[in-house]
């Protein structure tokens, strides 16, 4: 169960679904993922470290450089991707339910 | 928590399913989509034009915070009260190819209905960005909130 809570955690930050979104087009290093950011290095190494920990990345060894690389198994676990969707529909049907009701009662 | 409204979308498909069961007879969901009013209302738009009937044609116009107009419009294929409408739906602002949508409507009781929309796009890949769409929007809100406390 700890490591479930740390999933959602790890999304739960601005700054690591950014980097999750650099991510979903490419691997990069930790050099040039920190380049995207205004933030210290060190800060995007530790996000990179909760994110390589809750086994959203992977690192891979490329030579002397580590490539860090969605884990897409992980990702599709959390199906975070499909969830502000879902969220936007589940919004505006719960207001045409509530107009209707409100509708009816009138009606 | 159970979900009300659920998404499906299978991997490597151009669709998805949008699935909600309402607690509404069959006649007032639909009516939901028929009356552009009530349309208004529940999508948070302007309903320009809403002609409800085969080779009819549909056109919505949001205002968004910063007070910019999105259009948004498509062309009716098949009207059948309480049972479907089958329609196209366009973006005017957004570079995204016309989709096609089948709703089904059905009723599971008296007091209870579901809605069934299939949307089918251009190809997967549009699928897939549509879908990511407002968990990108999300991303960007965040980083604009982080920029603005720079800023100050």
């Amino acid at each position: 169960m700890k490591l479930r809570r740390d999933v959602f955690q790890a999304i739960a930050d601005p700054t690591r679904r950014a980097i999750l979104m650099l991510l979903t087009t490419q691997t990069m290093t930790a050099g040039a993922i920190a380049g995207n950011f205004d933030s210290a290095r060190p800060t995007i190494s530790k996000h990179l470290q909760i994110l390589t920990e809750c086994e959203l990345l992977q690192q891979d060894q490329q030579g002397r450089e580590v490539h860090y690389q969605l884990n897409p198994s992980k990702i599709k676990e959390i199906a975070d991707f499909i969830e502000p969707f879902r969220q936007l529909w589940d919004e505006r049907f719960n207001k045409l339910e509530d107009i209707m009701k409100n509708y009816q009662s009138k009606g | 928590m159970e979900m009300k409204t659920q998404v499906h979308a299978e991997d490597n498909k151009q669709e998805l399913f949008i699935i909600r069961e309402f607690d509404l007879p069959i006649e007032l969901l639909f009516k939901a989509y028929e009356d552009p009013e009530i349309v208004a209302q529940w999508m948070g738009t302007k309903v320009i034009k809403l002609e409800n009937r085969r080779h009819g044609a549909y056109q919505f116009e949001t205002t968004d915070p910063k007070g910019n107009k999105h259009g948004f419009n498509g062309t009716i294929h098949e009207f059948v009260p309480n049972k479907k409408i089958t329609r196209t739906f366009e973006m005017e602002s957004a570079p995204f190819p016309v989709q096609l949508e089948y709703l089904k409507f059905e009723p599971l009781s008296d007091e209870k209905s579901k809605l069934t929309m299939q949307v089918v796009y251009q190809s997967i890949e549009v699928r897939d960005q549509i879908l990511k769409l407002p968990f990108v929007q999300g991303v960007n809100m965040a980083h604009n909130r982080i920029e603005s406390l720079f800023n100050n």
